[in-house]
């Protein structure tokens, strides 16, 4: 081997030797997002989002479906009583006639009444924000639905058939919006409604993580005048809302 | 005197043979009844009740409400004579103990019943929240039964009798706090308009006095009928007079609470739709919260001459009353929509910014008297196995009864 082609070996050998070191790297980048199953949920991230309303079309409801299409939330025909974890308010302002859509569901408070008032603890909030219920433990007393003044939580009234794995529901629990824990916890990084609006060309819906300053849903608080829904009751809640 | 009934005869409920089982069976055919609704509503899931995701505590917890409510002040006859030393209530004093346990049961009973879980009653008797004030009520119900099965068991045990002035004021101490609890259920919901008022805890105690009494003295009287005698007249009248001291107090509680409410620009909304403008509930509120719940029965004790016959109609009244208030408070609540955009108008697919209807299924409310009826049974074995009731039933100072023979205790 002459002098030339060992140190072409050598360089191709150190860029193959880099290549493996940092393809794992790479890797654990691509998925740092994710979660393993035994990893508990870190606090240092507080999953959140942005609603444009300006940007929300009146009349679209593309994030209740793919929610209802997520989730496995199947419409009976009784409105009354079926589940609904994200719906459109179409809001009127009856002295300018100004109008508004905006859609509303749990809003994963950081201070959550539906946890404060759970007597079994079945109602809580995760390290990273996401406010969940625990459907080994709800005892179906809907006390947390009496408390929530988002209405974002649903009682289940009848029985259920065909749940979707990742989506544990059934009948005499009480359930919301989970904001997509299974997409997030497997590093999606973005919730079903958030995904459908952006689909619909709207990108009313920006998902993120609000502790990090650069996060797509950070830039866009810092960018917009936004509000929290009932900022009288001081929840601060992990949903934001510009444009009202 | 001694904080002791032991000076007065008291005997176990005279009525035997079918005389006893009959009315029992009755009661316990009610109660089947109640658990078939209770077993219906599971199996099928609530959507057999008139509740839904906007009104979402029906019937069954008005009735579990008033009973839980009422339980507390049925012993405010035992706590009258034990704790403010009114001798005359002595005698009384171990059926209101027993009837506060079976009215407490019986509302226990339709909540649990009325859970999406029940099954699942082991969990919430092993998992706890204590910031919940409805986890704080678990504790608060079962130390009640606790602490007032002690009472009845010093009030009857001759040896322990000296014990039971403390124990009972440890048990009015304890009906205090349940009953604050019971109405901060509502008043710590700080999402409702109708509710998110402290004012509530007090108010619900000083119903909870007429309600309790207005149920002892019908719980007494029914005693009497089925004993196939007649309740004291003095007795009665006696009672009378402090079931109207209370309805009177829970009329002052109730103008408080809603002038609180009505001080708040942003609740005149909802309080012009609970008293005037709501349909059922305001009718509810006037007709029955007031005028049966107060006024009737304020006439009927106050107005001279008041004979027993007018303190059972007022007694009755004040029940009717206080289950038209716990309409009202529970689901009129409910009814009115949540502000979540304050000062919009708000439409949605789940029903925002709308009045929500309700009408209660036959299930819940059969569900509901299932869980009185219960009551009822519980209390009439209580008394025909324990010596709660007195002979005659009348204060320490009437005659002693010569026949039959029954050892006093």
């Amino acid at each position: 081997m002459s002098g030339t082609d060992r140190r072409g070996f050598l360089g191709t050998a150190a860029a193959a030797l880099a290549g493996v070191a940092l393809a794992p790297g790479i890797r654990l980048i691509e998925f740092a997002a994710a979660r393993a199953p035994e990893e508990p949920a870190s606090a240092k991230v507080r999953w959140g989002m942005l609603i444009d309303t300006a940007k929300c079309a009146s009349g679209c409801d593309a994030c209740v479906r793919a929610c209802a299409t997520e989730n496995g939330l199947e419409a009976t025909g009784r409105p009354r009583t079926d589940a609904q974890w994200i719906r459109k308010v179409e809001l009127k302002d009856p002295k300018s006639g100004r109008q508004h859509s905006a859609p509303v569901m749990c809003q994963h408070c950081a201070h959550p009444p539906c946890v404060d008032v759970c007597p079994t603890g079945a109602s809580f909030k995760r390290a990273d924000g996401i406010v969940l219920v625990d459907m080994h433990t709800c005892i179906g007393c809907r006390y947390c639905i009496m408390a929530c003044p988002y209405k974002a939580r649903s009682f289940v009234h009848e029985n259920l058939s065909g749940q979707r794995p990742e989506v544990p529901r059934g009948k005499g629990c009480v359930e919301g919006c989970t904001l997509c824990v299974h997409k997030v916890d497997r590093g999606d990084g973005i919730t079903a409604c958030a995904e459908a609006c952006r689909a619909a060309g709207h990108e009313a819906i920006v998902f993120g993580d609000l502790n990090d300053p650069e996060s797509p849903v950070s830039r866009r608080l810092r960018e917009l005048p936004n509000r929290a829904l009932r900022e009288d009751l001081r929840l601060d809640p992990g949903v934001r809302y510009a444009g009202l | 005197m001694p904080a002791s009934s032991a000076a007065v005869l008291q005997r176990e409920l005279q009525a035997h043979g079918w005389r006893f089982y009959g009315p029992l069976l009755a009661l316990a055919a009610v109660v089947a009844a109640g658990f078939a609704a209770f077993v219906h509503m599971e199996t099928e899931g609530h959507i057999v009740t008139g509740m839904d995701n906007q009104i979402v505590w029906g019937m069954p917890h008005v009735f579990a409400v008033f009973l839980i409510v009422a339980a507390s002040g049925a012993l405010n006859v035992a706590s009258v004579a034990s704790v403010f030393g009114r001798v005359a209530y002595k005698p009384l004093a171990r059926f209101s103990a027993l009837s506060a346990i079976a009215l407490l049961a019986g509302g226990l009973a339709i909540l649990v019943a009325d859970l999406g879980r029940p099954e699942r009653l082991v969990v919430a008797m092993t998992h706890f929240n204590f910031k919940s004030i409805f986890a704080l009520n678990i504790f608060l119900y079962n130390g009640f039964f606790a602490i007032v099965a002690v009472y009845l068991w010093f009030l009857m045990e001759r040896r322990m009798n000296r014990f039971s002035a403390a124990v009972g004021l440890a048990a009015f101490v304890w009906r205090i706090v349940l009953t604050t609890g019971t109405g901060l259920i509502f008043g710590f919901l700080v999402a409702r308009e109708a509710f998110d008022s402290a004012l509530l805890g007090p108010t619900f105690v000083v119903y909870s006095f007429a309600y309790g009494t207005a149920a002892f003295v019908v719980l007494l009287q029914a005693a009497r009928l089925w004993e196939g005698r007649r309740t004291e007249p003095e007795t009665l009248v006696r009672l009378g007079r402090l079931l109207g001291v209370f309805a009177a107090a829970s009329l002052y509680m109730t103008t408080a609470f809603y002038l609180t409410k009505l001080y708040m620009t942003r609740h005149h909304g909802v309080v012009a739709f609970l008293l005037a403008e709501g349909g059922i509930y305001p009718l509810f509120f006037w007709l029955g919260q007031v005028v049966l719940g107060g006024l009737v029965p304020l006439a009927l004790v106050f107005a001279p001459g008041a004979t027993p016959a007018r303190v059972v109609a007022a007694a009755l009244a004040v029940i009717t009353g206080g289950l038209a208030q716990m309409y009202v408070t529970i689901i009129g609540a409910q009814a009115w929509p949540q502000p979540i955009f304050p000062g919009w108008q708000e439409s949605s697919s789940f029903f925002d910014g709308e009045i929500h209807p309700y009408a209660p299924s036959a299930a819940e409310i059969v569900l509901g008297a299932g869980g009185v009826a219960l009551a009822l049974a519980l209390l009439a074995i209580g008394a025909k196995v324990l010596r709660v009731l007195p002979e005659p039933c009348t204060d320490s100072s009437s005659p002693q009864p010569t026949s039959p023979p029954a050892k006093p205790r």
